[in-house]
């Protein structure tokens, strides 16, 4: 099988701590993969590494290349896109401008349409195109986040917390459109420690700790796995009993 | 004092806070987009000035051949980053941009300098020239550190400009130059005298800073400028090129300068070194505006020309200290307002 992308015995390192160590994993065309664990497993770094805003050893392709000699602006042009945890929005523009700036690497008849796409995925965005995204609320940040990754017209979007400090209502927003985006033919990398909502919506699973891969396997299957249940599901269920 | 006098110096003292404010404007924009502090701004100034003056003088300014030795440099610099990696395309537009872009206007400077050419033609080869050295000095110096520290950067920054002003005086010799006038002739409006070039020097500015924001405002390029000034991971991420945004910040830079030259060289003679201090001006001005706020800079950069007149007529000697002293109590008041030191992030 040629996945879209493919991450082979990957190591991310700190100076001389290792972050993420031995790391496998495989995203194919039309799938949602998520990658659940603990605050501190590895899975931001990671992610970070596959976008190249970390140096990481091993290997990693994205539609058959690979992408070691490539930075971010390659990787974003090949049809890869980061919506990084902090979001780094462009904060004293407006919604359309930070909009229209996604879609840099893309023509300017086809920059239109996709903005087009975008507000009917949020509306909320187009209710505010004219105000500064600094004065937008985490909620309609993270949608601004992810419509700026979609106008860049990504084959593979990997999204980091998405639904960290935003209100439950909002978080089920999020997940709802990040199955919606499979249906439009976006795969999707999902980091999550909301790791009960993740497994909901993604076809395959990924477990990390301590920077390593524990389990991995079918979404609905490691749901279904005891050792999960315990250390994530069942702490999700007490400790973040809102979503 | 009388009133003429007060507005002859405060007239004075717009024209060149005009200019300091293109200057300081220029700093902002390259400190906002590359984390530079551009000392050699001064320079283009210089070079911008003196080579106008020298063209128009009918000799052959040394700065052509400077702009075609860095863009050999660029070119060398270009390749071997892409070593790994070349292509056809790639160095096809290198030699375009970096070799035959500066041996054309070496050819043309040669041409016109032996028949004193005209005053629009000396300018747009002046431009084209030092537009050409910043770009490729961002290229060879400022390009592959732009990972490091702002210190770093400054001390590169300083070491450009101490090769800039050597380089200045082996073209230009140690001889100060004066240039024609843009605009001659004048007219008088009730107690004061507008001259042809002081009116040049409140169009183009006024020009410049309206043509600045609609380019940041409306185009894709100047919001690209100002989505890497706002947040660099952000806009490398949109697949902005942190280098792109560099190179059009280095390009207005040093268009900005040399144009400030060309404005000043026909009012005051200008020699190899005077840019520094014009340069430092702009500077205070961006301080004031925190080296963030365009309009404080251009309103900052007002107020460091009108200082400096009435400082030049009560005690000429002191003018530069009085000036400086400006930025004693702006960095003390800043100081107060942000106690915290803020970590670089990057």
């Amino acid at each position: 099988m040629s996945a879209l992308l493919s991450v082979s015995d990957a190591h991310v390192a700190y100076g001389k701590v290792e972050a993420v160590r031995s790391v496998s994993l495989e995203v194919g065309t039309n799938e949602i993969v998520t990658i659940v664990g603990a605050n501190g497993a590895g899975k931001t770094t990671l992610l970070s590494a596959i976008m190249g805003i970390l140096p990481l050893k091993g290997r990693v392709a994205f539609a058959g290349q690979d992408l070691a000699q490539l930075d971010i602006e390659d990787r974003v042009a090949m049809g890869l896109g980061l919506v990084p945890e902090h979001r780094e929005l462009f904060v004293t523009m407006n919604v359309e401008d930070n909009l229209e700036l996604g879609a840099f690497r893309i023509e300017r008849s086809k920059a239109k349409a996709s903005m087009e796409r975008v507000y009917a995925l949020f509306p909320r965005l187009k209710e505010r195109r004219k105000q500064l995204a600094g004065t937008l609320s985490g909620g309609e940040q993270q949608m601004l986040a992810m419509g700026r990754a979609l106008m860049g017209e990504p084959k593979l979007l990997m999204l980091d917390e998405p639904s960290l400090g935003l209100a439950p209502i909002i978080v089920a927003d999020i997940f709802r459109i990040v199955t919606e985006l499979r249906a439009a033919g976006v795969s999707v990398l999902l980091v999550e420690q909301n790791a009960q909502a993740a497994l909901k919506i993604a076809d395959q699973a990924y477990v990390m700790e301590l920077g390593e891969f524990v389990l991995s396997g079918k979404a609905s299957d490691i749901a279904a796995n005891e050792r999960v249940a315990a250390s994530y599901l069942g702490f999700q269920h007490e400790g973040e009993s809102a979503v | 004092m009388n009133t003429t006098i007060m507005l002859f110096l405060v007239q004075d003292g717009i024209t060149n806070g005009a200019i300091y404010a293109l200057l300081g404007l220029a700093l902002v924009l390259v400190f906002a987009v590359t984390r530079v502090i551009l000392i050699p701004q001064g320079e283009f100034v210089t070079y911008g000035a003196l080579t106008y003056a020298s063209l128009a003088a009918g000799q052959m300014p040394g700065t052509a051949k400077l702009a075609l030795a860095l863009g050999i440099g660029a070119f060398a610099f270009d390749l071997f980053e892409a070593r790994k990696a070349l292509h056809g395309r790639l160095i096809v537009r290198g030699l375009i941009t970096n070799i035959a872009l500066p041996a054309i206007v070496l050819a043309l400077t040669l041409y016109f300098a032996a028949q004193k050419p005209p005053v629009a033609i000396c300018i747009a080869l002046s431009l084209v020239i030092v537009a050409m050295i910043g770009l490729y000095i961002y290229r060879i110096a400022f390009q592959p550190l732009a990972h490091t520290s702002v210190l770093v950067l400054l001390i590169a920054s300083v070491g450009v400009h101490l090769a800039l002003q050597g380089l200045g005086l082996l073209f230009f010799g140690a001889e100060g130059q004066r240039g024609p006038a843009l605009l001659s002739g004048a007219f008088t409006a009730g107690a004061l005298r507008f001259t042809g070039q002081s009116i040049t020097v409140y169009a183009i500015t006024i020009a410049f800073i309206v043509g600045l924001w609609l380019f940041f405002g409306l185009t894709l390029y100047g919001k690209a400028l100002r989505a890497t000034a706002v947040n660099r991971l952000g806009a490398r991420l949109a697949g902005i090129r942190t280098t792109l945004s560099g190179q059009i910040a280095f390009l207005l830079a040093s268009v900005i300068g040399a144009l400030s030259g060309i404005l000043i060289v026909p009012i005051t003679t200008l020699y190899y070194d005077s840019g520094f201090l014009i340069g430092l001006k702009g500077f205070v001005a961006a301080i004031i505006g925190g080296l963030v706020s365009y309009p404080l800079t251009a309103v900052a950069a007002l107020v460091v020309g009108i200082v400096e007149a009435f400082s030049s007529f009560y005690a000429s000697n002191y003018k530069e200290v009085i000036v400086f002293m400006l930025l004693i109590p702006v960095l003390l008041l800043r100081s107060l307002a942000a106690p915290a030191v803020e970590e670089e992030k990057d």
